[in-house]
């Protein structure tokens, strides 16, 4: 890196050795093709009180630049009060707002992943906000739970 | 007789309901990789009983606990003792034998010997220095009729589960159904086998170092945020030329608001401009799918009382969830777009 980024770069935060835990990384696999897992996930997604605020679809513009590949979306979702709420509190979480959710395709299965919203617990300062990303992590296993469910 | 029948009955059910439920605890912390019904996926088949019948449960308790750092396979600390074990069972439930007990006879013998057969007899799977084969498991971005690729033999994780005797088994009577074959059949001797056993062992030390490494350097910062001398406008026109010039497709500028409010009531101080490297890209996501978890590419400005934040995730820092050491060097290259890009919007 060149001496001068390194200047300039604000390293705001204390910083603390991490290890990785399994549950950093939230995944779950379902049976569900594709287009019905999406369903699953948008519907659950609402039921938990959270707006989908845009779906990028990453497979379509790697196959327009001629990358074949299978079915990829970002799903982005959040509460409106709470991300605002968050950002003007914490500039340095925004970054990673609103939350987002990977869905992929493999073969006929369907995979889906997303961080565990605690991780973004480690940006902010005022202990009683913990609170907020607590809740996203429920409500995270739980929208993960409906997909697996889904599958029966 | 038969109130005892019910009495005993009514005792195994509210036992059973006490009881962690292993193909529950399988169905949320392992099958995403492993497969529902354990044919494996990102992660290695399990329900294979050629593996399952010369394992003890000790391998696989301490397996599930290490994790294997730096090949995906996550340590389950968050699992209770009886959690562990209820998992264990699960996997038991795919073969009719008993668990093999755990056998810690230390075997001796020659390690240079041994590092000599493993070039020639295991290296073309398991790597020059028993790293593993590219990838991992049966299906990462590939097609499940390929072979399963071969594990990271040199890996703290898998050194600190496996017995000498557990290497030597697994060597010498190979796994059916896998690409790992017997060696035996192969022709090796048995003092050979020994030999390489004692050769995997002396990669135990290198493969700590690398373990500390991995977790020693989870101290930066999870995101990199400059403060931009500019207004926000000029910000955002120098951020999108910076764009350009690093070869990236601008995908969209927009309100970090954007669907959150209605249209028209965005805050019009939080922007966020999204972009992309289409062939970069590609390949990332070839090595690990996972990483669409934070795509698009994205920098958010943000004005706070006069004062504009140019900031971006850290992805050395993110790169760290995936413990997937084949996508570091598709981190540090983001980092490094990254830095260059907020370094010349802010120059
Ligand atoms: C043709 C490819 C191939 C060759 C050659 C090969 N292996 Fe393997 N090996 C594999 C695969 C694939 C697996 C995983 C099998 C499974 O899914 O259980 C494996 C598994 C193993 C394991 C168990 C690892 C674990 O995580 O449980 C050990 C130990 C091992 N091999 C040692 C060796 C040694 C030593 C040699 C050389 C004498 C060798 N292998 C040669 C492909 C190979
Ligand atoms: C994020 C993906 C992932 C998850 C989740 C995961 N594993 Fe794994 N697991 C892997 C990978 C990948 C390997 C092989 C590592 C290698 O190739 O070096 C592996 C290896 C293993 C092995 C060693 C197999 C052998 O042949 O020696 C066992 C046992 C295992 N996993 C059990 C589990 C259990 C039980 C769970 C749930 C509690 C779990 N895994 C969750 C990816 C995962």
């Amino acid at each position: 890196m060149k001496a001068i980024t390194r200047n300039i770069l604000v390293l705001v935060l204390s910083s603390v050795a991490t290890v990785l835990h399994a549950g950093d990384m939230l995944m779950v696999r379902t049976q569900q093709k594709f287009p019905e897992a999406m369903l699953t996930l948008q519907t659950s997604v609402k039921e938990h009180g959270y707006a989908i605020t845009r779906v990028q679809r990453i497979d379509i513009g790697l196959t327009g630049m001629g990358y074949e590949t299978d079915k990829y979306r970002v799903v982005f979702v959040g509460k409106p009060e709470e991300i605002q709420y968050l950002i003007g509190k914490y500039p340095v979480l925004a970054a990673y707002m609103p939350p987002q959710i990977s869905i992929f395709a493999e073969e006929g299965d369907t995979v889906l992943v997303t961080a565990n919203p605690i991780i973004y617990a480690e940006m902010i300062t005022d202990e009683s906000d913990r609170v907020i990303f607590q809740r996203w992590e429920s409500d995270v296993y739980s929208v993960f739970d409906d997909i697996r469910e889904a599958d029966e | 007789m038969r109130i005892i029948a019910c009495l005993f009955i009514a005792f195994l059910s509210a036992n059973a309901s006490a009881a962690p439920h292993g193909d529950e605890l399988y169905a949320r912390h392992c099958s995403s990789c492993h497969g529902n019904d354990g044919k494996g996926g990102v992660g290695v088949p399990l329900a294979l009983p050629s593996f399952l019948d010369s394992v003890s449960d000790e391998y696989l308790q301490k397996t599930i606990r290490q994790g294997r750092p730096g090949r995906i396979m996550p340590a389950f600390d968050v699992l209770s003792d009886a959690q562990l074990t209820a998992v264990v069972k699960h996997l038991r439930s795919w073969s009719d034998k008993p668990a093999p007990k755990e056998d810690n006879s230390v075997i001796k013998g020659n390690a240079k010997k041994g590092k000599v057969l493993f070039a020639k007899y295991c290296m073309q799977c398991h790597g020059e220095d028993g790293s593993g084969g590219k990838g991992t498991g049966v299906t990462f971005s590939r097609k499940r009729d390929l072979p399963i690729i071969a594990p990271a033999l040199n890996n703290a994780g898998f050194l600190a589960s496996a017995t000498d005797v557990m290497l030597r088994d697994t060597i010498t009577y190979g796994r059916e159904g896998t690409p790992m074959t017997s060696m035996l059949v192969a022709g090796l001797t048995e003092t050979d086998i020994d030999d390489i056993v004692s050769y995997i062992r002396s990669m135990e030390e290198a493969a700590e170092r690398s373990k500390q490494a991995l977790n020693g350097n989870g101290s930066d910062s999870p995101v990199i945020m400059v403060d931009s001398p500019y207004d926000l406008d000029e910000t955002v026109a120098n951020l999108k030329q910076a764009i350009t010039d690093q070869n990236f497709t601008l995908i969209r500028t927009e309100y970090l608001e954007h669907g959150l409010v209605e249209e028209g009531k965005e805050n019009k101080k939080q922007v966020a401009l999204h972009f992309c490297n289409f062939g970069f890209l590609f390949k990332a996501l070839s090595v690990d799918p996972r990483v669409g978890m934070f795509l698009p590419c994205r920098v958010t400005v943000i004005e706070n009382d006069g004062k504009v934040q140019v900031s971006t995730i850290n992805p050395k820092r993110l790169g760290k969830l995936f413990n997937n050491h084949e996508l570091d060097e598709y981190c540090d290259e983001m980092y490094e777009v990254y830095s260059t890009l907020l370094e010349d919007a802010t120059l």
